[in-house]
C-alpha cells in the first residue's frame, strides 16, 4: 500500500509509539486490550484469547512483532565478539541459519536470551527481549565490531501455526517449502522484498517475516487477503503467553530476574538454574560468564527452573511449592497457564535443590478465589523434561499443505 | 610427614631461598615441586618454567626470585639491553643519562639480601639534598631532616624535622601493605588477614592513639591542605609538594596526594634518595647479574606479538619473528592495559573485565629532558657541591597546581615544573672530561597534547632549556645536544601505555585491592598461568622492585595449584 509509511519517530508526543501494522489492528480489535512493549502499544488480546489460542494451535495466526529489540552486528571481528557474547558455540552457525543463545555477566548470570540470525558473512542480526545496546557496547571494547540498533527499522509479523505454510504460500511467498526449522530466506511477496525466517515463540510450524516498515502494510493485506480461504487471526501477547509455556520457553525478567536488573545478592540466575544449561558450552573457548558457569558446574546444582504439570486446573500462577503438604517450603510458581490442547494445568517452577538434587515430591499450594471467597488447596506437581507441547508438525519439511 | 614429603621439603629448602625467612611466605614443598624446573622427558632439554615479558626492573626482580625457587626462567626483553624504564639512555654517543628514574630511594633490604644485589655490584649512592630554586637565588636546601636557606621562617625550621618524622612514621605503618600483596577483602586468605591485621596493629598501636588520628585524618586529603597546615613557605612547600605529585596526573590540590606522597615516602625508610650514575652499581645492571647470575636466561631484542593462550591457559608467547615459545607459566612486566588488551587480546577475557582494562587510568603527564653540556652549568646562588643535589622548580604549591590545571585541557604547562638531576657531577664517566649531562623532569606535558607533539615537541624543549636559563644563566651556552621524551615517546619507546610513568594513575581507586583493576590485583589474572608483575600491579611504580617481589612470592604459593 502506501510506501511512505515510516515508523514514528515522534514517540515523545506519545505515551507509546505505534507500529507500522497498528492501523490494521484498530480495525480488527474488538477487546481493545492493549497494553505497552518496548515503548510501542500492542494489544494484549484483538479479538478473543480463545480464538487467538485456537488460531496458534489449529490454524494460522498473526503477531506483530516489531517491538522485539533487534541489534545489526557486523564488522571484520563480529563472529568473534558474538561467540565471546553469548554462552553457546555458534562456529558452525552459517549465512541463512538462526539459532538460539542466551548471554551472561561476568559472574555467569543471565542478562539476556534472544535470537542470532546470520545474514551474511560478519553481518548478523540479534533480536532480544530487553535493551541490550548498554551490554553489547560494553562487550564491544576490544572488538572491531559495529553494534546498530535497527528496532525501529525493521517491521517484524510471526505468522504461526500449522497452516501458516500454506497460507503465506497463498498469500505469494513462495520457496518456503524447503526452508528447514531455523533457515532464513530473503524472498518476495508480490513486489515487495521480505526477509522469512522459520522461527517463532510458539512451539508450533510458523514463520517471523522481516519487512521495511513502509512495505508493512503490504504484507499485511497480502496475508490477510488470503482470509477467506484460511482461518487467520491477529493475536495479541496473552495467547502468545500461553503457548510459550506450553512450548516450555523461558521469558528472561519474568521467570527469573536479570543480572542487570538484579539489586539482592543471589536474586539473579544462571543459565544452568534456568534451566538452559543446553545451551552452555564450556568447552568452545572463552567467553563471557565461562569462568563462573566453570565453577557452577563443577558444583552440586543449587536450583533449576522446572518444567511441571500441576494436578487439577486452578490457577497456580503465584503458588508456592513445598516438598510435602504443609512441608517446608522448595520452590515457587514463576509462570503458569491452562493448556486447552493439553487439559492440564503447565507451570515453571523455581526449585530449590537439596544435595544437588531435585526434591522428590513436589506439592504446590494454591490459594484461588470462589465466588470471591479465598480458598486454599494442595495440588500434586509432576516434572517434565520434555516440552509440554511439540507436535510433529511443526519440524516437517516441507510442512503439510492445506 | 613422610620420608618423601621430607626429602622435598628438604630440596626445596636449599633450593628456593637461601634465607627463607627474608621472604616471609612459607615454603610449600609440594606446590613448588609443581614448578620446579623439569627436564622435558623427550628430548632431555630443560623446558622453560616461566617466561617473563619484560626485563624492566621488576621483570628481573621476579626472574631472581623464581630462578632461585628452583624454576628455569626465560626473559623476553624487546630492546637491546635490560632496564625498561630504567635502562639507561645515551646521546651523541658519549653522553650517557640513567634512564627515566635518575633519582631514586635504595630498594629494600630484603630484596638487596634475597637477590644478592650488592654482591653484583649494587650500591646505592650518597644521599642527596633537595634543593628548592628560587628566581633571585635564595634556594633552600631542604635534607632529610632539616632545611635551611635565606628567608626561611624559623618555625618551618623546627616544624620540619618534626613534620618529616610524623609522615615516615605514618609511611612505615603502611608498609605491611606494600610488602605483601594487596589482601583480598572476599574470601580473604589466611595470608591476607595477616597483612590487614599487621597494618591495624601498625595504625593503632605503632602510631599510637593520637598519631592514629592525625594519620587517618590526613590519609585521603590532599597534601595542599596538609602542607599549608604545617608551613608558611612556599619554596618548601612547593618542593615537596612536588614529590607528591610527580608522575602522576594530579596537582597539589588532588584528593589522594598525601597517599601518594606516602608510597614515595616508602623509599625513604631504606634509606635517602641518591642520584642514579650508571654503571655497574646502577640497579639493572645488578638486578640483571644476578638473575643470570642465577640460571636465568634473558634474551634481547626478543619482541613479544602475543601471548598464546589455549583453553583459557597461557601456555607460551608467539614472537615479532614468529617465533613461538612454550613456558608452564608466562609474566608479564608489560602495563596491564598492553598484557590484556595487545598481548591476549579481549577474546579471552570477560565483557566487563575488559571494559574495566580498557578504562585503567593514567595517561603519562612527565616528560624526560636529557641535555648534553660541554661544561659545568653555573646556577646563580648554588655552590658546586650543590650541583649534585635534584635542583626543583616549583616555587610554589600554586605554580604546580597552574601547571597541573592546563594539562587537563590538553596543553603544556606554560611554566612546568622541573625536577633536574646533574648525574655526571656523581660520575664522572657519563660525559666527556669536563663535560656533563643534565636530567630534567618536565610536569605536566600530557599524552595527549592538543595539535600532537610531533609539532610542538622542540618548541616545548626549547622553553624548558630558556626556562632553566633563568636559574643558571650560562646553561644555553653550553647546550651540545638534548633528547626530549615525551609520553608518547616514552609509550613507544618503552612501551608503557600512554607513557605513564607508573603503568595507570597511583590514584586510590586504583591502589591495592584495586590495583590494576578488581579481577587482577593479586598478580594472576583472568587467565590461567598468566601473571602480572610491573608497576601496574599493588604496589605500583617507582625503583621499588616491590610489585616483582610480591608477584613472585604470589607465583610460588600458587604454585602447585595448577
Amino acid at each position: 500500500m502506501t510506501k511512505s509509511m515510516t515508523i514514528d519517530h515522534t514517540h515523545y508526543r506519545r505515551a507509546l509509539q505505534r507500529t507500522p501494522f497498528h492501523d490494521r489492528f484498530v480495525a480488527l480489535s474488538t477487546a481493545e486490550e492493549w497494553m505497552a512493549w518496548n515503548t510501542y502499544k500492542v494489544p494484549r488480546v484483538v479479538d478473543k484469547l480463545s480464538t487467538e489460542y485456537f488460531a496458534v494451535r489449529s490454524s494460522c495466526a498473526v503477531m506483530d512483532l516489531t517491538p522485539m529489540e533487534k541489534y545489526r552486528i557486523t564488522g571484520e571481528d563480529a563472529r568473534e565478539f558474538l561467540d565471546r557474547l553469548v554462552t553457546r558455540d555458534i562456529s558452525k552457525l552459517r549465512s541463512g541459519r538462526v539459532t538460539y543463545v542466551v548471554w551472561c555477566d561476568d559472574e555467569g548470570k543471565l542478562i539476556d536470551d534472544g535470537t542470532l540470525f546470520q545474514l551474511g558473512e560478519n553481518n548478523y542480526r540479534l533480536c532480544s527481549q530487553h535493551h541490550q545496546l548498554d551490554w553489547l557496547l560494553i562487550s564491544a571494547s576490544g572488538f572491531d565490531v559495529n553494534v546498530e540498533v535497527e528496532t525501529h527499522d525493521v517491521a517484524a509479523l510471526a505468522v504461526q501455526g500449522p497452516t501458516s505454510y500454506s497460507v503465506l504460500a497463498a498469500a505469494g511467498i513462495d520457496d518456503l517449502d524447503q526452508l528447514k526449522p531455523f533457515d532464513i530466506a530473503k524472498l518476495h511477496c508480490g513486489e515487495i522484498r521480505v526477509t522469512v525466517s522459520r522461527t517463532g515463540y510458539t512451539g508450533d510450524l510458523g514463520y517471523e517475516l522481516w519487512t521495511e516498515p513502509g512495505d508493512a502494510l503490504q504484507l499485511w493485506d497480502a496475508i490477510f487477503d488470503v482470509r477467506g480461504r484460511y482461518d487467520i487471526h491477529a493475536m495479541g501477547l496473552s495467547a502468545l503467553e500461553m503457548v510459550r509455556i506450553e512450548a516450555g520457553f523461558v521469558m528472561p525478567g519474568f521467570d527469573f530476574n536479570t543480572a542487570e536488573s538484579t539489586v539482592r545478592n543471589g536474586y539473579d540466575r544462571s543459565p544452568y538454574e534456568a534451566g538452559l544449561g543446553w545451551v552452555v558450552n564450556l568447552d568452545k573457548g572463552h567467553f563471557t560468564g565461562r569462568k563462573a558457569l566453570q565453577a557452577e558446574a563443577s558444583q552440586p546444582a543449587r536450583r533449576r527452573l522446572t518444567k511441571m504439570v500441576v494436578e487439577g486446573n486452578k490457577p497456580t500462577a503465584q503458588a508456592l511449592i513445598y516438598d510435602r503438604k504443609n512441608g517446608k517450603q522448595v520452590g515457587e510458581i514463576k509462570c503458569a497457564s491452562w493448556s486447552p490442547i493439553l487439559k492440564a494445568n503447565l507451570a515453571l517452577a523455581d526449585l530449590e535443590y537439596v544435595d544437588g538434587r531435585q526434591p522428590s515430591k513436589l506439592w504446590a499450594r494454591i490459594d484461588y478465589q470462589r465466588e470471591l471467597k479465598w480458598l486454599s488447596t494442595w495440588a500434586k506437581c509432576h516434572v517434565q523434561s520434555k516440552p509440554f507441547y511439540n507436535p510433529e508438525h511443526r519440524s516437517a519439511t516441507p510442512p503439510a499443505r492445506f | 610427614m613422610g620420608s618423601h614429603q621430607a626429602d622435598a621439603r628438604h630440596r626445596c629448602a636449599s633450593l628456593v631461598w637461601n634465607d627463607r625467612k627474608s621472604l616471609d611466605t612459607p615454603c610449600h614443598a609440594s606446590r613448588l615441586a609443581g614448578f620446579a624446573a623439569m627436564k622435558d622427558r623427550k628430548t632431555g632439554s630443560m623446558r622453560t618454567d616461566a617466561i617473563i615479558i619484560g626485563a624492566g626492573h621488576n621483570g628481573l626482580v621476579c626472574a631472581g626470585y623464581l630462578v632461585r625457587a628452583g624454576m628455569n626462567v626465560l626473559c623476553l626483553e624487546s630492546a637491546d639491553s635490560a632496564g625498561g624504564m630504567s635502562a639507561p639512555r645515551t646521546i651523541s654517543d658519549n653522553y650517557h643519562f640513567p634512564g627515566l628514574v635518575h633519582a631514586a630511594y635504595p630498594v629494600s633490604t630484603a630484596l638487596r639480601r634475597d637477590l644478592k644485589l650488592e654482591q653484583f655490584g649494587y650500591q646505592p649512592g650518597k644521599a642527596i639534598d633537595t634543593i628548592a630554586l628560587d628566581g633571585n637565588g635564595d634556594h633552600l636546601t631542604i635534607g632529610a631532616e632539616r632545611v635551611s636557606g635565606a628567608g626561611l621562617a624559623e618555625r618551618d625550621e623546627q616544624t620540619y624535622a618534626t613534620f618529616r618524622k610524623q609522615y615516615l612514621a605514618y609511611a612505615r605503618t603502611l608498609r605491611p601493605l606494600f610488602e605483601n600483596k594487596p589482601p583480598r577483602l572476599k574470601d580473604m586468605a589466611f595470608a591476607d588477614k595477616v597483612t590487614l591485621a599487621k597494618l591495624g596493629w601498625n595504625i593503632r598501636f605503632g602510631l599510637g592513639r593520637e598519631a592514629m588520628n592525625e594519620f587517618l585524618r590526613v590519609a585521603a586529603i590532599n597534601i595542599y591542605d596538609v602542607l599549608n597546615d604545617e608551613f608558611e613557605d612556599d619554596r618548601l612547600k612547593g618542593a615537596i609538594a612536588v614529590d607528591a605529585v610527580m608522575g602522576s596526573a594530579m596537582g597539589p590540590r588532588t584528593p589522594g596526594t598525601v597517599l601518594t606522597w606516602l608510597q614515595r615516602l616508602q623509599g625513604e625508610l631504606n634509606g635517602p634518595m641518591f642520584v642514579q650514575s650508571g654503571g655497574r652499581s646502577q640497579l639493572v645492571h645488578a638486578l640483571t647479574q644476578s638473575a643470570e647470575d642465577a640460571g636465568a636466561t634473558i634474551r634481547f631484542d626478543a619482541h613479544v606479538n602475543k601471548i598464546l593462550i589455549d583453553n583459557g591457559k597461557a601456555f607460551g608467547v608467539e614472537l615479532s619473528t614468529g617465533e613461538m615459545l612454550k613456558a608452564r607459566i608466562i609474566v608479564s612486566n608489560a602495563d596491564p592495559r598492553s598484557t590484556f588488551m595487545r598481548l591476549v587480546g579481549a577474546p579471552q577475557f570477560d565483557a566487563m573485565f575488559t571494559k574495566r582494562v580498557t578504562q585503567i587510568r593514567g595517561a603519562g603527564v612527565v616528560a624526560k629532558l636529557h641535555i648534553a653540556l660541554n661544561g659545568k652549568p653555573e646556577f646563580t646562588g648554588l655552590a658546586d657541591p650543590q650541583l649534585g643535589g635534584r635542583l626543583m622548580v616549583a616555587p610554589s604549591m600554586k605554580y604546580i597546581e597552574r601547571a597541573f590545571n592546563i594539562s587537563k585541557y590538553d596543553e603544556c604547562s606554560e611554566h612546568p615544573v622541573l625536577e633536574i638531576t646533574i648525574p655526571s657531577v656523581h660520575n664522572a664517566a657519563l660525559a666527556p672530561e669536563g663535560h656533563h649531562v643534565m636530567s630534567v623532569n618536565v610536569a605536566f606535558a600530557p599524552y595527549d597534547l592538543e595539535g600532537g607533539w610531533e609539532e610542538q615537541k622542540t618548541t616545548f624543549a626549547y622553553k624548558v632549556i630558556s626556562q632553566l636559563g633563568q636559574y643558571a644563566p650560562n646553561l644555553t651556552s653550553l647546550v651540545v645536544d638534548h633528547e626530549f621524551l615525551t609520553p608518547r615517546d616514552i609509550e613507544q619507546q618503552l612501551h608503557a601505555v600512554r607513557g605513564h610513568w607508573h603503568h595507570g594513575e597511583l590514584s586510590i581507586h586504583q591502589s591495592f585491592m584495586m590495583r590494576p583493576l578488581h579481577g587482577a590485583a593479586q598478580y594472576d589474572t583472568p587467565v590461567e598461568r598468566l601473571f602480572l608483575c610491573g608497576a601496574g600491579s599493588h604496589p605500583g611504580g617507582g625503583l621499588t622492585g616491590l610489585p616483582g617481589r610480591n608477584a613472585a612470592k604470589r607465583i610460588l604459593e600458587l604454585g602447585g595449584a595448577k
